[in-house]
């Protein structure tokens, strides 16, 4: 069946490269059901870098204490790794200063965080908000939530039949009541990258703040705040190949300054009496009680990690896996692929005929390849699209042309279990 | 883990042709289902008689575990009593659930689920039905509208 396919076994980053890298994670090395493990589910949640996973049990062998607390030595040593952390961020991301990069849970804390902190003190009754049809739950529900309860009004930029949005219906939406913008950077469920600096710069022209949803763009995209011109940006570590628990939620200062803390508690205070109390500084204003101190370090290593590699060969490489996953699932009879923006991450959601996504996820697993199957935490998107789910394989530097062929066959095997 | 297992020749056949398909004009209790992991969703009508079930049908869109279970269970039950609709719902879930269960009675067509339990990911998708089930015998009785 792969061979209606172009080879891309000569491709930019080279098979000796490519086997390298593979061998940093080790949980590649798996196998799954008797298989060798195809984790072609990325944009749930990517895999970790043996430098990652060091960074973790190093910390808690060597230097844990709480932070920002003790005179002892231990804590001084998890503070400036934690801040240090903290540093890798901003550059990474480009922000003027660390006051700027906010550590929370996720992408869904950082966003909530925003909802509960600036929509609470700027937002009034009438006022609206524009989003997007593509986005993930976690940038609607917050904002429906925080709309129940102040009388706003969420406008939604519908998307067209290949899952893009038009920038001039876009542009449409914005209006005199407009007081936020939040949009993804890049579909989840469906890999298309929005075009979100022009969508920036016409709220900016109009003094709209905007927030920009990145958990899905931070694996694959080069992202620098400034340049965007975003007011907030929010991302979760483990897509990005560190830990679970930890994101960042980017903010311009003049709007964080201005903005009351969400949670209270300890090291978010200056003075704490009855008679009143002081809040801390930025970014420390915004991160109530312990923080995931271990985490924030393993996504300080994943970056260190991100930032070693030739990111220009391995956006290359993700592109040609595209291309070929596009052209080798879409030649398998019966699918049918759901959303085909002309700019897309590598990420490929289909259905295929007389097939459920759901069995289809089955059938793939007993096979050791690991896609989502479902709605993705997306159900307008399946609504507009007219599925109830569908199967999505996302895929990393770390796949192969010959994991998307077993994919190919393998899902060739699942239209023949239901003939 | 053997797929074959898991798609039997039974639920590949009522998956392909679900049985008792469709609104019941007749039905005087109805619920809807939804397992939100996979997006299954179903509709069922029941036709209660006095103790007995005298028929009953579904409607909805599901995977192929979740459309089989659900014309095998109505196929299973028309015709029985509340009583012993209520012994079907306690076999089949253990049979579900529980490693080598020997059901109390000759389940029939039904035991084609007991694959389902290697795969523990699937289950809700089979006992969906017979969860909604329940949910409409316990529903109040309520005519339903068929247009």
């Amino acid at each position: 069946m792969s061979a209606q396919v172009a080879d891309i076994s000569e491709h930019t980053l080279g098979v000796s490269r490519l086997k390298r890298l593979r061998a940093d994670f080790p949980i590649l090395a798996e196998r799954i059901n008797g298989r060798p493990l195809a984790y072609l589910d990325n944009a749930a949640s990517s895999q970790r870098p043996q430098a990652v996973i060091d960074a973790i049990s190093t910390y808690y062998r060597e230097s844990h204490a709480n932070v920002h607390r003790g005179v002892h030595t231990l804590s001084q040593r998890a503070t400036e790794a934690f801040e240090g952390a903290r540093e890798k961020v901003r550059r990474f991301i480009n922000a003027r200063s660390v006051r700027e990069v906010i550590f929370v849970r996720g992408t869904t804390e950082a966003i909530n965080l925003v909802a509960q902190s600036y929509g609470r003190a700027n937002l009034r009754r009438g006022d609206e908000i524009v989003l997007t049809w593509l986005e993930h739950h976690a940038n609607i529900v917050p904002w429906q939530m925080l709309a129940a309860e102040l009388g706003l009004v969420l406008r939604v930029v519908p998307i067209d039949e290949r899952g893009m949005i038009d920038v001039a219906a876009y542009e449409n939406f914005l209006g005199p009541r407009t007081r936020l913008v939040t949009f993804a950077h890049v579909s989840n469920a469906l890999g298309t990258v929005l075009p979100v600096e022009r969508m920036i710069a016409l709220a900016r022209a109009r003094g709209i703040p905007s927030l920009v949803d990145g958990a899905q763009a931070i694996p694959h995209l080069k992202v620098d705040v400034q340049a965007l011109g975003c007011d907030f940006y929010a991302f979760s570590g483990h897509k990005m190949f560190g830990p679970t628990g930890i994101g960042v939620l980017y903010g311009r200062e003049a709007l964080l300054e201005a903005m009351p803390p969400w949670q209270g508690g300890g090291d978010m205070i200056l003075t704490v009496s009855f008679g009143g109390t002081t809040y801390n500084a930025l970014p420390y204003k915004f991160e109530a009680g312990t923080p995931s101190i271990a985490d924030a370090i393993g996504l300080g290593a994943a970056i260190d990690y991100l930032s070693a590699l030739d990111w220009h060969a391995i956006s290359a490489y993700e592109h040609e896996l595209l291309d070929y996953a596009t052209r080798s699932v879409s030649a398998v009879p019966g699918v049918r692929l759901i959303g085909t923006a002309d700019r897309k991450v590598s990420v490929i959601s289909f259905v295929m005929e007389g097939v459920h996504a759901h069995d289809l996820g089955t059938i793939l697993d007993a096979d050791g390849i690991a896609v989502r199957t479902g709605h993705h935490c997306a159900m307008p998107v399946m609504e507009f699209f007219r599925v109830p789910a569908t199967a999505r394989a996302s895929l990393a530097f770390y796949n192969t042309a010959e994991e998307i062929d077993r994919l190919a066959v393998a899902l060739t095997r699942a239209r023949e279990v239901f003939a | 883990m053997d797929l074959k297992d898991l798609y039997r020749d039974v639920i590949v056949d009522h998956n392909r042709r679900p049985r008792n398909f469709g609104p019941l004009a007749s039905a005087n209790h109805v619920a809807e289902g939804h397992n939100p992991l996979c997006g299954d969703r179903l509709t069922l009508y029941v036709d209660v008689e006095g103790d007995k079930v005298a028929d009953l049908s579904f409607e909805g869109n599901g995977c192929a575990i979740s459309v089989a279970s659900a014309s095998l269970m109505t196929e299973a039950l028309k015709g029985r009593s509340l009583a012993e609709v209520r012994d079907y719902f306690d076999d089949v879930h253990k049979l579900l659930t529980e490693r080598d269960y020997t059901p109390r009675r000759d389940l029939g067509k039904l035991a084609a689920l007991s694959g389902v339990r290697e795969f523990p990911a699937r289950v809700k998708c089979a006992s969906l039905c017979w969860h909604t089930l329940v949910a409409a015998l316990e529903s109040e009785r309520q005519p339903v509208s068929t247009e």
